[in-house]
């Protein structure tokens, strides 16, 4: 155990690490935030600070996953988590593989268990994925032996997303726990929104979800979440606010008002603002529907953090991508 | 031909007899039961300290055969249930075709002539192709064998096509099993409504998409003054529904699987395709309320809605898999488990439920039933016996159960059907006809 531990520490100083956290990361996968602990969660978010100075770097590369091949494996259309994956895999020393539904076997009907099982015969090691199904990520971690990271499955969870959420607030408020956080829009087939009601309750912040009540899945408030439908309540005593996107495009979309109707009774507004916390921080994951879940001022306005947000992605998929991929065998916590 | 069954204690809810007794079957039927009968005859069965019951009737089984052949045949689907000691089954009209004209019956009862180990009955569909449009042949089908009518796996939607239908069936002197389903309201979800659904993303079949079509059904089958059969009831709302219309004298009845008994939403919670059900599996206040319901009498029969499906079905998304488990092989070693060990309900109580009402439901009158004449469809258990469910003692072609690596106490020993010993647990296989 004392050799592990030694051996674990010398990664981290060719990363660049310093191990302020001793919590040993001993799982292969990612698969949500559900399923890891409260030191867990913070072990990411300190190893991601450190990961971030190595992007103020000049030259901003490590070599620590060097010889290591990273597929970004995405059934679903995405451009900023699959860039931030495979930025952060670059800058780790990877060799990173990208493969998108279209033009891939997958189109011919090969399921994805099967993707993967020939994903790991060709001797990838991490395999990122991205799926339109609830479980697909888990699935996958079951059937193969190699890591596999959820980069967001169906409406379950989003985990990358939700830890680059909280690390941007912990650098602004320094403390999770005691904060309110709410979170705005669509909940019920929001894998952003699970995500975050995970990690931010297990570090401690309160909840508040406010959405359409359509939209407001069912038995929700036992995740120990409050629940609204009121944008002003939602706001009023908020430290955070993680405005969601309307999915317009989703295929079931019956049950939605109309986006003018959304923006109305739902949009996040300078007018809107005026009610809340003078310091509020505003946050989105993108992309934005300017003018329908959140109005273009706000996006760009001075409590906005949606850029910043997308920088920390980088830094937080570094960390997951050196954790799991250094996962300590067995139960060592 | 006959067989001496002695010093076993014997359960028989026909005649509310439980006790020690020896029973002789003589062609293929009881003769006798009586206390140390000094009768000698070739076959000698030691029953002691064992039980001694009536065959289980599983009224709902899916044999896949004609079609699919692949997932299920009447060769392994009946060698599946004997070694569960089930000794009559019903197979439900899902196939491809559809049971659901005379030659279809013929062919099937062909298939089972040659094939099948234990007795299956023919439970027709109620519209061609199972569409839910036109009605099918009834008075021709019953007079070929169907003893019952189903569109299994869908509900019919037109409500005066089902009034007009359950007629049809009470004319004919059968009824209508139904599933009930608005499809308008499950969609498509894939498990239980509630916090599970919520937590895993997955889409929510509410219960109302049950328990609004038992409610329609039975409000159906009072007004037409027939008798209905609800089939794989998994909801409080539904039991509550049955019991007032039993209550006020509609002739209804129903059953359950032993998996909404056994399990509840949150084995979903890994994504394990195998507890994808339909309907689907529900909340710990559901399971209680079913346990209740067949202690109460409110649910009249467990039955097994064994669906096999293949590998390629299942080790999939789980919103792509297809809903359903087989279960012919453990459907009386959960109801031991979760009913009679848990002293839920009595050893009578758990034979009335799996041997004597359906029989008495599906109209089979020499059966369900240790009494002299009746047929002799019996099954001998070990009630003390521990046992595991392994995956390669399954003896269907699909292996679709969460039950894997469950322990059991209590085991299907022998059994005997139409008088022939056909199964010994010793010999770990059914007997070669």
């Amino acid at each position: 155990m004392t050799e592990m531990k030694l051996s674990y520490a010398k990664n981290s100083e060719v990363a660049g690490v310093a191990d302020k956290n001793t919590t040993v990361w001993t799982k292969k996968d990612l698969l949500g935030l559900e399923y890891l602990s409260k030191e867990e969660i913070e072990l990411i978010l300190d190893d991601a600070e450190s990961f971030k100075e190595v992007l103020a770097r000049p030259l901003r590369k490590v070599p620590t996953l060097r010889g290591k091949t990273i597929v970004n494996l995405f059934y679903e259309p995405s451009t900023r988590t699959r860039i931030s994956f495979e930025l952060a895999a670059k800058r780790l020393s990877a060799d990173v593989i990208n493969i998108v539904k279209e033009g891939s076997s997958i189109q011919k009907g090969e399921t994805l268990i099967d993707t993967g099982r020939n994903l790991e015969a060709l001797k990838a090691d991490i395999i990122v994925v991205r799926h339109n199904c609830s479980g697909a990520a888990m699935m996958l971690s079951r059937a193969l032996n190699i890591s596999v990271v959820n980069a967001g499955d169906g409406w379950h969870e989003h985990p990358t997303q939700a830890l680059l959420d909280i690390f941007t607030l912990r650098e602004k408020l320094k403390n999770i726990r005691g904060i309110n956080v709410s979170i705005i829009g669509d909940i019920a087939h929001s894998r952003v929104a699970r995500s975050n009601i995970w990690g931010l309750t297990k570090l401690g912040a309160s909840v508040t979800v406010c959405a359409p009540k359509e939209l407001i899945p069912s038995g929700i408030e036992k995740m120990k979440v409050k629940v609204t439908d009121s944008i002003d309540e939602a706001i009023k005593d908020a430290d955070a606010i993680n405005v969601l996107r309307m999915q317009f495009e989703r295929d079931e979309a019956e049950a939605f008002p109309s986006k003018i109707e959304y923006f109305r009774t739902f949009g996040v507004t300078e007018e809107r603002l005026k009610k809340a916390k003078k310091n509020i921080i505003v946050m989105h994951p993108g992309p934005i529907n300017r003018g329908v879940e959140m109005a273009a001022e706000v996006a760009d306005g001075a409590n906005s953090v949606i850029l910043e947000q997308v920088t920390n992605g980088i830094a937080i998929r570094m960390a997951v991508l050196y954790l799991v991929a250094h996962a300590k065998k067995g139960k060592l916590v | 031909m006959s067989i001496l069954i002695k010093n076993g204690r014997v359960i028989n809810p026909a005649t509310n007899r439980d006790g020690i007794f020896d029973i002789l079957i003589e062609d293929g039927r009881i003769s006798e039961i009586s206390k140390n009968m000094g009768k000698k005859t070739r076959s000698v069965i030691d029953a002691n300290d064992k039980i001694v019951a009536p065959g289980v009737i599983d009224m709902h089984v899916h044999l896949r055969e004609p079609g699919r052949e692949d997932m299920e045949t009447v060769a392994s689907g009946t060698r599946a249930a004997v070694s569960g000691g089930i000794t009559s089954i019903c197979a439900m009209p899902n196939t491809y075709p559809a049971l659901d004209s005379v030659n279809a019956i013929k062919r099937l009862k062909g298939i089972i002539k040659k094939d099948a180990s234990n007795n299956v009955f023919v439970i027709g569909a109620i519209t061609k192709g199972r569409k839910g449009l036109d009605l099918v042949d009834m008075a021709a089908m019953r007079k070929e064998g169907a003893l019952a009518f189903s569109d299994d796996g869908n509900s019919l939607g037109d409500e005066a096509l089902m009034s007009e239908s359950l007629k049809m069936a009470g004319g004919n002197n059968a009824f209508l099993i139904s599933h009930c389903e608005d499809r308008n309201i499950s969609k498509n979800g894939v498990m239980n409504e509630g916090i599970t659904a919520t937590k895993l993303g997955l889409r929510g079949i509410p219960k109302q998409a049950e328990y609004e079509f038992v409610e329609r059904d039975i409000r159906l089958a009072e007004k037409t003054r027939t008798k209905i059969h609800i089939a794989h009831v998994s909801c409080k709302e539904s039991i509550d529904i049955i019991k007032k219309a039993k209550t006020k004298g509609v002739q209804v009845t129903a059953e359950t699987a032993p998996h909404y008994f056994s399990l509840t939403e949150e084995a979903c919670v890994t994504y394990d395709t195998r507890t994808k059900m339909n309907p689907p599996l529900r909340a710990l206040e559901d399971v209680e309320a079913i346990k209740e319901a067949l202690r109460d009498g409110t649910i009249d029969v467990i039955a097994s809605d064994h669906a096999p499906h293949g590998k390629h079905d299942k080790e999939v998304e789980f919103d792509f898999a297809a809903f359903g488990i087989i279960g012919l092989e453990t459907l009386l070693p959960l109801a031991i488990a979760a009913l009679v060990e848990k002293k839920m309900i009595s050893w009578m109580k758990l034979v009335e439920l799996v041997s004597l009402n359906p029989a008495k439901i599906l109209g089979l009158s020499n059966k369900g039933n240790l009494s002299p004449g009746k047929d002799a469809d019996i099954i001998i258990i070990d009630p003390l016996a521990n046992w595991v469910y392994t995956k390669d003692s399954i003896k269907s072609k699909s292996k679709n159960t969460p039950f894997i690596n469950w322990k059991f106490k209590g085991k299907v020993e022998t059994v005997i059907s139409g008088g022939r010993e056909i199964f010994t647990g010793s010999a770990g296989s059914v007997l070669n006809l």
